[in-house]
């Protein structure tokens, strides 16, 4: 039980609560701010790994800007508190089971084939817990090895940008 | 040997810059009401203690002997949980700002900083983005419509802000080829400092962190005229002595962080190295000069304060993303281009940065101005991401 062990329960034990939390509360604020727990628990999670870089950007990105802004969404539409009965009724119910088996049948099986096989890669895990990924590396691997894929990306992200703007821009009044 | 190293003199570290951030905050909110005074014309506070020093403490005793009032109308856990969630960001930033150089203790290495990780500047990015929900939270607990307008304005200038705040800083990472704060402050030390390498980012960084700070002239958020208070309109006694507290220590963090990136960190010509390196005295040394650099923009925070009056809110809208926005990317484009071109010449790189950004601002402002003379100033909050509050309110 070394100190890394640890945090990864503490890490792991209130990521596992907050996602619960998640679809547990009632209200929407406290949900979203479940989640924002979940993720900065994961990012805790990813500095365990060595991935620092990883880690900060999961905050930076996930827990700093897109919840801030589900937060907005929220607070600014006035959602109220929700009953379980409009959620859970008819066909949605139906879904919500089929997909939590098949979800369940998911996880047993992860765990089964860890068991099993603890040289698989998900259980030896390329990343030893001792290395850590320095950003140079990252940064190398990013623009030189994958740079068509990341201008790609870069190139829709700028177009689904502009798409917003169009969408929501006002047409011109007409001048007085 | 091994304890020592690894648990008992990072304990040490963490107590004393902790109790540092809470007497800065001590210091600034009586220094703030001395220097108000002394640019006013008037005394201050000056009856506790010697020119008033104990002021802060009676003032402390107050907000804690004061009733602890939870209006009826709160939502109760968040409204008691959004304090909290403002200050530990604010003081957990702290942990990667080197304060000092190192010293030589027991045969070992000491570096004057809690915590040297390779992606300091990422982690105080990442941290400060937290601080906004304190303000949103307290804001819509509150259950107060003029503290809800309050915590969405704050949080739609920190997010905006937040933008020229990580970008300005790309330019000295460029040329510092790092991450750490404490190898960016190195790097100074042996060169210029960024301040004069960076000057255009460097300005926007400072604007945009008095944007972050909700400080005056852009504390929109507790706006008096409009908003009561702001997003903590609803809070007392120590809830909202915490709010204040929160504030000042990210304006002590701010500041630090500041002098790390652009200031040259401890370095002073040479000053930080009487003593020889690694010695106690040096270490020493350079920990006053940080701790003097720390304290002159914080004189600079309250100065500004009394100096320019508050923006208005399309204003504020308008500067970070019409100019403040462009100046830093600019300064990355001219940073990155002039430091393959002239093989990292810092001279060409400062003089490039201050011309590309005297013409960017040039071109912005004739657009922004030719713009703003066919429309009424109300047009231009259209677009603006609180644009739709209109209807609200």
């Amino acid at each position: 039980m070394t100190a890394e062990h640890i945090l990864f329960f503490i890490f792991g034990g209130v990521s596992l609560i907050g996602a619960i939390s998640v679809i547990s509360f009632r209200h929407p604020i406290y949900s979203a701010l479940a989640l924002i727990v979940t993720f900065f628990t994961q990012a805790g999670l990813f500095v365990l790994l060595g991935a620092h870089f990883v880690a900060a950007v999961q905050i930076i990105v996930y827990a700093g800007a897109i919840m801030v802004l589900f937060l907005f969404v929220i607070m600014l539409l006035n959602l109220g508190t929700l009953s379980l009965k409009g959620v859970l009724s008819g066909k949605l119910k139906g879904f919500a089971i089929i997909l939590g088996i098949l979800l369940a049948i998911e996880g047993i099986y992860i765990a089964v084939r860890i068991r099993d096989n603890q040289n698989t890669a998900v259980a030896s895990s390329e990343v030893a817990p001792d290395t850590s990924y320095s950003i140079s590396e990252i940064g190398e691997t990013l623009f030189k090895d994958y740079l068509l894929p990341f201008e790609v990306t870069s190139l829709i992200l700028l177009a689904a940008l502009i798409g917003v703007i169009v969408l929501v821009k006002r047409e011109n009044q007409p001048e007085n | 040997m091994n304890l020592l190293i690894d648990i008992v003199i990072p304990i040490v570290k963490i107590l004393i810059i902790a109790h540092m951030l809470i007497i800065g905050v001590m210091a600034m909110i009586w220094s703030e009401r001395r220097v108000s005074g002394w640019i006013q014309d008037r005394l201050g506070p000056n009856r506790v203690g010697p020119q008033g020093l104990l002021q802060p403490i009676a003032d402390g005793i107050k907000f804690l002997f004061k009733e602890d009032l939870i209006p009826n109308h709160v939502d109760k856990p968040l409204y008691v949980l959004a304090p909290a969630m403002l200050l530990v960001p604010a003081m957990i930033t702290v942990a990667v700002v080197p304060f000092g150089s190192s010293i030589e203790l027991f045969g070992e290495t000491i570096n004057l900083q809690i915590a040297d990780i390779d992606i300091g500047v990422l982690y105080i990015l990442a941290i400060t983005s937290l601080g906004v929900y304190g303000v949103v939270i307290g804001a819509w607990a509150s259950n107060n419509k003029y503290s809800l307008l309050g915590g969405l304005r704050s949080s739609a200038q920190m997010i905006s802000y937040e933008l020229t705040l990580g970008l300005a800083i790309i330019g000295v990472l460029i040329l510092s080829e790092s991450l750490s704060l404490r190898d960016i402050a190195i790097a100074q030390g042996e060169g210029v400092w960024n301040c004069f390498i960076h000057l255009p980012a460097f300005l926007a960084f400072t604007t945009a962190m008095y944007a972050e700070t909700n400080r005056l002239p852009f504390d929109l958020a507790e706006a008096e005229q409009e908003l009561v208070a702001g997003y903590h309109t609803e809070y007392s006694s120590m809830k909202f002595a915490m709010f204040f507290m929160a504030e000042y220590m990210n304006m002590i963090v701010g500041s630090a962080v500041t002098v790390t990136l652009f200031l040259g960190g401890w370095h002073f010509f040479g000053l930080e190295n009487i003593g020889g390196e690694g010695s106690l005295l040096a270490g020493l040394i350079s920990f006053a000069i940080f701790f003097v650099k720390t304290g002159i923009f914080l004189f600079v925070f309250i100065w500004v304060r009394w100096t320019l009056p508050r923006f208005r809110y399309d204003q504020l809208m308008n500067f970070g993303w019409k100019f403040l926005l462009p100046v830093a990317l600019t300064s990355i484009v001219v940073t990155g281009t002039l430091w393959i071109v002239t093989n990292g010449s810092q001279l060409w790189i400062g003089i490039g940065n201050v011309v590309a950004a005297f013409i960017v601002i040039s071109i912005v402002a004739g657009i922004f101005m030719v713009d703003n003379s066919k429309k009424t100033p109300i047009d231009n909050t259209v677009g603006s991401p609180l644009s739709g509050l209109d209807a609200i309110e």
